[in-house]
């Protein structure tokens, strides 16, 4: 093929760069994870050093298992964020499938509509929605943070994915018309495979702050049942004194599980695009 | 060619009829129209209303609504324990007391030099990474990928004690590193400094957001036909000019999207201030953004009682700058944009 | 007798459920008090529901730096738990006027406690109480005690014995003479400002004439701790700018640090953390033989959510929280909290029994910005975080930071305006 494409020496640089830039990347979640296997001392004594048999401690680890039911708070965690991902995509795609697709009265309108929510800070109606979830009874159930972060995402998700369902061929979904196929069916049998990638987008955009946030937890869902991760970590922040081994523990551990949804999204965004069934 | 039109340029009437018969029974009904002319004009538009409703009810009964609730205090005051009507007293409070707009302004100035650190750093960086990574003969390309999107993941109480731990005097990681390579004087208790605290904390944001441009671009780079880049190469087009002169046009809308969401993350930002330099965003205000100002307003601070009245009118505020930096991009970029379909 | 009224009421409309009616009443307390989550499930828990068989009790403690704003949306919307943990002044008091904290008018056990105890969860004009009072901090110093027999130090007891220890660590060199950042601001103000302040302004009798209108801040008492607080400076450690108040406990827990100005409520912690003897010292005062005054700080208080399904549940709880069983418990198990109650506790610890033993010796006084003064915009306390911090670090001089935080307080405070 080309020999600019293949030339050792630019792949040389290539390599260089990416690895530079991945020791800043990861050099702080180094010193996190070094740090949450070493017991208090070491980790301001020495916070650079790997943990040895003198500083090797995993009473951070231990703390968090004591304090709380941290394999309840990891499912919470992952049933809240899955099925809010899921309704996101979902929601937002037929949305933005909706404004992307066709001409209507109102089209703009209800485009800037959807996405005033990216512009106010979902916090400050804090009170109102706590009320309608008291009023629904949803208060301590995992609803009531699944519907929440459904409504935080969807604006962020119909505004991306409008933008790439614009670029999805008219030519294949007139052909699908052609076919005889129903609005729904070129929606989710054509349209849907090929934003894949970006969908995975969606979701990685939306899984994150989902994950991380302590807000809503604690105030929808402050229950013993319905505790997040996050939530469930934020018994070892103190007024005055933090158990910083829990804390690096606690958040270490909860480093995994998203990049392990991370990963799968991301293999999603690959394959939909390289597979390329129909380009 | 802006904005494609929606109409099937080439359908044949005979195939638009077939099509017709397909229709969903309900929404001929409800038109009670013949649907055979300008098929995909006037077609029974049910399926537009079944398309949005679960997204636009949720989102108003959810979103909406305890927003605007809420957002409607600006225009009240308490006054001896009564929420009384006060118009745009509040916003007037907020632009023109200086106890407010000193601060309002200080917040709006570091708000934009926030956002500016991260058009500068944060994007270009992102798309260099994604156009290295997307290089089609790459080794271990899922691998860097993972590793640089991590500090995207972790949550702010960790990134802010991980950076807080690396940049402090105290502790001595960065001294020293610095001191390894002989520029131990470069080094200063940056976080403490009213000069360097902000930069700082946007270098830190930046880091832990790079993932988020790169994701996006690195999409829509391998989006791109191999057939339009082999073309260039016939053409001789290759290497960085292949970059410049056909990856780049080809992305250009998803660098607006990452613009704005840029823009927009930033004017709603203050977990990573909130969680590093404390509500009153120190040292002596040098860090506070708009939503450290709201959020330390709204809900009150340690003795400092919270206001939902002034602080929904700066959520206001917040809202119109953001919603005017919105439009902007909506009416005067993306639909002068050349978008592609692929 | 309450109990039994409760109990009698609870039978009776638990006719059904005849074994399990023990468990009908389920009262959750809200606290930002993280810290503590080991000691109510251990200690404090157990040993209220031993007595009162009734009765459950949850601790659910939310992050510190959200819990005002958590309590304050659950509280609006109706889902807050039936007990309240009560900031001081303000806060409460803002509670209590929007109908959300109950008044404890007709708490008997209320008498336990002095007026002074009682005048942070109080109106302005005393006639209501809202929160039984738990526990307040006292300011001083904490020093390795190790580290200034390796010295030769003594304890220093005026200003001048003060800044002579500071100068000789610091000539050692092998200590950082103090540890303190300005990083999170509000140690300056909290463990600097307000803890060598009252024996500049005369503890109460300034605080006092402060919110009469009597003095100001531009007056010498209250522009001469900035003063002090500038020379500082020169004994905090290498970038005090950015070291944070975590920074500053681990430096001295270990052992890197000689003085630590402290509050009382770090002695549980220290005590786990350091392995060197500690003591601890009040605020030196300017002279040998002045009057000495400290901060002895009303910090925590507990309440009833006014809309609980369990009021008698829950007084029963408030009244047992006024006991001295409790104040026992509470004051041993978290030395550097002190009790309120009238009857004086026993303390074990020995930091803990210094810290206490000052109130014999000294004027006692709470944080001068605390009541009233923090009520407007600008926020006095918030205030007088920038301005310790200001002085410092020396970007401003006492009498510029005085003029400016009197023109604050004068913008909206009506005494303070003629």
């Amino acid at each position: 093929m080309n020999k600019a494409r293949s030339n050792p020496l630019n792949t040389y640089a290539m390599h260089g760069a990416l690895i530079l830039y991945t020791l800043i990347a990861l050099f702080p979640v180094f010193v996190i994870l070094i740090n949450s296997f070493k017991s208090r001392k070491a980790i301001f004594r020495e916070p650079l050093a790997l943990p040895d048999a003198e500083s090797f401690s995993m009473i951070g680890y231990q703390t968090v298992m004591k304090q709380g039911d941290f394999f309840l708070y990891f499912q919470n965690s992952l049933i809240v964020t899955v099925a809010s991902l899921a309704l996101v995509l979902l929601f937002g795609a037929m949305a933005a499938y909706a404004l992307s697709e066709y001409r209507f009265r109102g089209n703009t309108l209800m485009g800037l509509y959807l996405a005033l929510g990216i512009m106010i800070p979902i916090r400050i109606g804090t009170v109102a929605i706590l009320e309608m979830m008291v009023a629904s009874g949803l208060v301590n159930t995992l609803w009531a943070l699944i519907l929440v972060y459904t409504a935080q995402g969807l604006p962020l998700a119909v505004f991306i994915l409008s933008e790439f369902m614009k670029q999805v061929s008219d030519d294949l979904k007139n052909a699908g018309r052609i076919d005889g196929l129903s609005e729904y069916t070129i929606f989710f049998r054509l349209v849907l495979p090929l934003v894949r990638p970006a969908m995975a987008t969606v979701a990685v955009f939306n899984m994150i702050p989902i994950w991380n946030d302590l807000w809503f937890p604690l105030i929808l869902a402050p229950a013993e049942e319905t505790k997040t991760l996050t939530l469930g970590s934020q018994v070892f922040i103190g007024q005055f004194v933090t158990d910083w081994n829990a804390v690096l523990s606690a958040l270490s551990m909860a480093i995994l599980p998203v990049l392990i949804l991370y990963v799968i999204f991301s293999r999603q965004l690959i394959r939909g695009i390289t597979s390329g069934a129909v380009k | 060619m802006s904005r494609p039109l929606q109409t099937g340029k080439a359908i044949h009437a005979n195939d638009v009829s077939a099509f017709a018969q397909d229709i969903n029974e309900a929404s001929r009904l409800e038109t009670g129209k013949s649907v055979q002319k300008h098929a995909s004009r006037r077609r029974p538009r049910l399926h537009i209303a079944v398309f949005l409703a679960p997204a636009v009810l949720i989102y108003t009964a959810v979103m909406i609504f305890p927003l605007a609730n809420t957002l409607r205090l600006a225009l009240y005051s308490r006054i001896d324990q009564e929420r009384v009507f006060t118009g745009l007293a509040n916003f007037q409070t907020l632009f023109f007391d200086p106890i407010w707009s000193e601060q309002f302004w200080n917040a709006l100035g570091n708000n934009f030099w926030f956002f500016l650190v991260h058009m500068l750093v944060q994007n270009p960086i992102g798309i260099a990474l994604a156009a290295i990574l997307s290089h089609p003969r790459l080794r271990f390309a899922a691998l860097y990928r993972s590793a640089i999107f991590i500090p995207t993941i972790l949550s702010f109480v960790i990134v802010g004690f991980a950076w807080k731990l690396i940049l402090s005097p105290i502790w001595g990681i960065a001294p020293s590193m610095l001191d390894a390579v002989g520029l131990k004087s470069l080094f200063a208790p940056w976080l403490g400094k009213e000069e360097y605290a902000l930069t700082t904390l946007a270098l830190i944001s930046v880091w832990q957001f790079i993932g988020i441009p790169m994701m996006l671009i690195y999409a829509a780079l391998l989006s791109i036909p191999e057939e339009i880049l082999e073309a260039g190469e016939v053409d001789g087009i290759t290497g960085m000019g292949a970059f410049w002169k056909i990856k780049l046009p080809l992305i250009l809308p998803s660098i607006g999207i990452i613009s704005i969401l840029t823009f927009v993350g930033n004017f709603n930002a203050f977990d990573l201030i909130y969680a590093s330099q404390g509500a009153l965003a120190g040292p002596d205000f040098s860090t506070d953004i708009l939503g450290t100002f709201m959020y330390r307003t709204f809900f009150g601070f340690q003795l400092q009682l919270g206001d939902p009245h002034m602080g929904s009118a700066i959520a206001g505020a917040m809202f119109a700058i953001i919603l005017l930096g919105v439009c902007i991009y909506l009416f005067g970029v993306q639909t002068r944009m050349r978008r592609y379909q692929l | 007798m309450k109990r039994k009224t409760l109990k009698a009421v609870l039978t009776a409309t638990t006719l059904t459920a005849t074994a399990s009616w023990a468990d009908d009443v389920t009262l959750t307390i809200e606290s930002w008090r993280n810290d503590d989550l080991t000691l109510w499930q251990d200690k404090i828990i157990p040993a209220f529901e031993a007595k009162h068989p009734g009765i459950r009790v949850k601790f659910t403690p939310s992050a510190p730096p959200e819990y005002n704003a958590v309590l304050n949306s659950k509280l609006d919307a109706g889902s807050a738990g039936d007990l309240i943990t009560c900031r001081p002044f303000d806060a409460s008091l803002a509670l209590f006027q929007a109908g959300h904290l109950a008044d404890l008018g007709d708490l008997d056990a209320m008498s336990n406690f002095s007026d002074v105890a009682k005048s942070a969860w109080q109106t302005d004009d005393g006639s209501s109480s809202f929160c039984v009072p738990m526990a307040s901090v006292i300011h001083g110093f904490i020093y390795n005690a190790d580290a200034f027999a390796e010295l030769g130090i003594e304890v220093p007891k005026t200003e001048a014995d003060f800044f002579a220890a500071l100068e000789k660590i610091s000539e050692d060199g092998s200590y950082i003479p103090m540890a303190m950042g300005t990083n999170d601001q509000w140690e300056a103000a909290t463990m600097g400002y307000n803890n060598i302040g009252p024996n500049y302004w005369k503890g109460e009798n300034g605080r006092r004439a402060l919110i009469a209108g009597e003095q100001k801040l531009t007056d010498e008492a209250w522009t001469a701790p900035y003063a002090t607080l500038a020379k500082w400076s020169p004994y905090l450690g290498d970038g005090y700018e950015a070291q944070t108040y975590p920074d500053s406990q681990n430096l001295f827990t270990l052992g890197r640090a000689a003085i630590y100005p402290a509050g009382s409520w770090e002695i549980s912690g220290f005590n786990t953390l350091a392995d060197f003897k500690m003591g601890a010292f009040k605020p030196p005062v300017q002279n040998a033989g002045d009057t000495c005054y400290i901060s002895d700080h009303t910090d925590i208080g507990i309440g009833m959510n006014a809309s609980t399904d369990n009021p008698e549940a829950a007084k029963a709880f408030l009244t047992w929280v006024a006991s001295p069983e409790f104040a026992a418990i509470f004051g041993n198990a978290l030395p550097g909290f002190f009790p309120l109650s009238k009857e004086p506790v026993e303390l074990e610890d020995p930091l803990a029994k210094e810290f206490v033993s000052w109130r014999g010796e000294c004027e006692s006084t709470i944080r001068s910005t605390y009541q009233i003064l923090s009520r407007g915009t600008p926020n006095l306390e918030n205030e007088t975080w920038g301005a310790s911090v200001a002085a410092i670090k020396g970007t401003a001089s006492p009498e510029e930071l005085g003029t400016k935080l009197q023109d604050g307080l004068a913008s909206w405070y009506a005494p303070q305006q003629n």
